[in-house]
């Protein structure tokens, strides 16, 4: 088996810092954003997937696990916040716990199964258990079937911030993402992240140093699943409806694709991901099934061309950590 | 009861393609270390070609069943020659990630020509109507597809299990570089199983055509399923996949009849329970 990424070495004080700056960076772009001119709608959506990313990279990237039923904590989250707003009543921010918890929940009860096999089983495993809660989801009455939920009220956070105002949700969105990402960059860089590496290099050996791997495993499925759904909450908060589409296994595979585009197992290679295909798909719309054919495309492209993704080409040729 | 023999039936249909689909998955994923996600897209494609046989050169169902196999299985093998053989020695995870994008590729072409709805393909004149067996009536194309199913995949399994060839195949998935050393062309039997495999995809699809229409995304729900059916039976053993793929279908079916809201859900909660009960899959061999 070899290596994902060429990220083996432990963190230098070099990495950390250059990491800190182009965060730093990006967190200030992204704040101006609304200044520019640029359709704030397309960029929360893209954070939203940015955040879905990343922590979809956080299993893949550092575990080397493979999920390809990720769209199910997106699905799940995004319709159990979208009940407790819209029929509950709840107020956003219990509607955003609801929903990552209800993620959560599901982490656990699925990574419990699919654990159980490695790598190829694994992959499979998750899509057959994501395409399961579809067919559920796509029979049970509170997700209104093929209509999805739709008409959410977006409320007022804490009962100060009006999210029905364009620009008071894009900076919500900004700071749910951003902390986000900051928890999955921790995990990543703390001892945790440090046997999950290690799993990934070489799991047999990592069990006969002692690290009961199962359950690090099943900690970083947990972990994903959550910060998937709470991205799935936030992007319930932007869409205003919760449907069948985000728990399809296409919404699993672009998951995929983002990541690998811009770059497994690197920090900042989710995000850049993610804003390409959203672009992407936003640019293409008029091609109809012809977006298909192009993220096809991409994704053999990818492959055969630059395994190391956008951003992990660019960390290749400046001989950093990104 | 007429009902529940039709349910059955229509399981037993349903597992020839689970069966058809999960053998070539295995003896695929023997040879190349690759789960090939395009496998659905390819047995949509047996459909089609099929299709396009009858409407645009007049060629019939059963020359269909032959050259349908033929042509995917060489498409197939140009796949394999031009982009898989390129991914040997990597992570296992590439090979389902360019498989998938080649699946999306496949299925996007067609939807863009052919759009979301079935095209019809009529069952031959020598299959059409049916017997009355005294407790059901069976008709005779569903009967043929299943019997057919069963001796392509018996016929699979002496291949793979009881001949020369099978055995020089056998022995290169255990060791490629020592069978090369015996002077045999690993490289160009791997190309041969693709095309195989993906050939009994294709039959698969050509003999599904007149009965569940053709449709661009015909495979791609199909896959998912085939998966979960493959994680319950284990690729280790042909004969596994046979049987299990026969058996699932007959449990799908059994379901329509007693509990229909389950029908779409069962195979996967047989893979959850298979995992819970018995993690390395009915037929051992953990992966």
């Amino acid at each position: 088996m070899s290596a994902l990424t060429d990220d083996t070495l432990p963190m230098t004080p070099r990495a950390m810092r250059d990491e800190m700056i182009v965060f730093a960076l990006m967190a200030a772009l992204l704040a101006v954003v609304p200044f520019t001119g640029i359709y704030p709608f397309f960029v929360m959506q893209a954070l939203c997937f940015a955040l879905l990313a990343c922590a979809f990279n956080l299993l893949i990237g550092y575990g080397g696990l493979l999920s390809f039923g990720h769209a199910m904590f997106l699905g799940t989250a995004g319709y159990v916040s979208a009940h407790a707003l819209k029929v509950w009543g709840l107020p956003p921010e219990l509607g955003i716990v609801v929903g990552t918890a209800a993620a959560a929940l599901l982490g656990l009860a699925t990574g419990y199964i699919s654990i159980k096999r490695q790598g190829i089983y694994f992959s499979m495993i998750t899509l057959a258990l994501s395409q399961l809660l579809y067919f559920l989801y796509l029979q049970a009455p509170f997700t209104h079937g093929e209509d999805g939920i739709q008409g959410i009220p977006q409320g007022h956070l804490f009962g100060i911030f009006d999210l029905s105002k364009p620009l008071v949700l894009y900076y919500v969105v900004l700071v749910g993402f951003l902390a986000g990402f900051l928890l999955i960059y921790r995990a990543i860089n703390s001892p945790f992240g440090e046997v999950l590496k290690s799993i990934r290099e070489n799991e047999p050996r990592a069990i006969s140093l002692g690290y009961k791997t199962d359950q690090y495993k099943l900690l970083a499925f947990i972990l994903s699943g959550t910060l998937a759904g709470f991205a799935g909450s936030l992007k319930v908060f932007v869409a205003q409806n919760a449907s069948l589409t985000d728990v399809h296994w296409s919404m699993s595979g672009e998951i995929v694709l983002m990541t690998l585009v811009g770059g497994l197992g690197t920090i900042f290679g989710p995000v850049v991901g993610a804003f390409v295909i959203i672009a992407m798909q936003q640019y293409l719309a008029g091609f109809g099934q012809w977006v298909t054919v192009i993220q096809g495309v991409i994704f053999v492209s990818c492959v055969l061309l630059f395994r190391r993704g956008l951003v992990g080409e660019l960390a290749h040729l400046l001989r950093r950590s990104l | 009861m007429q009902a529940l023999y039709a349910q059955l039936l229509v399981g037993l249909i349903n597992g020839s393609f689970y069966a058809l689909l999960s053998l070539g998955l295995a003896v695929i994923f023997g040879m190349l270390n690759i789960i090939n996600f395009a496998h659905g897209a390819l047995y949509m494609m047996g459909a089609f070609v099929a299709y396009f046989l009858l409407n645009l050169g007049g060629i019939n169902y059963w020359w269909a069943l032959i050259i349908a196999p033929v042509v995917v299985g060489i498409f197939g093998m140009i796949l394999e020659r031009t982009m898989l053989q390129w991914l040997a020695g990597l992570d296992h995870l590439y090979g389902l990630l360019l498989t998938f994008g080649i699946a999306l590729i496949v299925q996007g072409v067609f939807q863009n020509y052919f759009g979301s709805s079935g095209l019809p393909y009529s069952i031959p004149d020598q299959l059409k109507g049916g017997v009355n067996l005294g407790f059901m009536f069976l008709p005779i194309y569903r009967g043929w597809v299943v019997v057919f199913s069963l001796v392509v995949c018996l016929a699979t399994w002496f291949l793979i299990e009881k001949t020369q060839l099978g055995a020089y195949l056998r022995a290169a998935t255990e060791n490629p570089t020592l069978v090369r050393a015996f002077g045999i062309n690993v490289p160009r039997m791997i190309t041969l199983t693709y095309g195989l495999g993906v050939g009994l995809a294709a039959l698969a699809g050509v003999l599904s055509a007149p009965i569940n229409q053709v449709r661009p995304l015909m495979g791609a729900d199909l896959i998912i399923v085939v998966f979960a059916v493959v994680v319950i039976g284990g690729m280790g053993s042909i004969m596994g996949s046979i049987i299990t793929g026969f058996a699932l279908g007959v449990i799908e079916g059994l379901t329509k009849y007693f509990y229909p809201e389950a029908s779409n859900t069962v195979v996967f909660v047989l893979m959850v329970v298979v995992l819970l009960v018995k993690p390395t899959g009915l037929t051992g061999r953990a992966a």
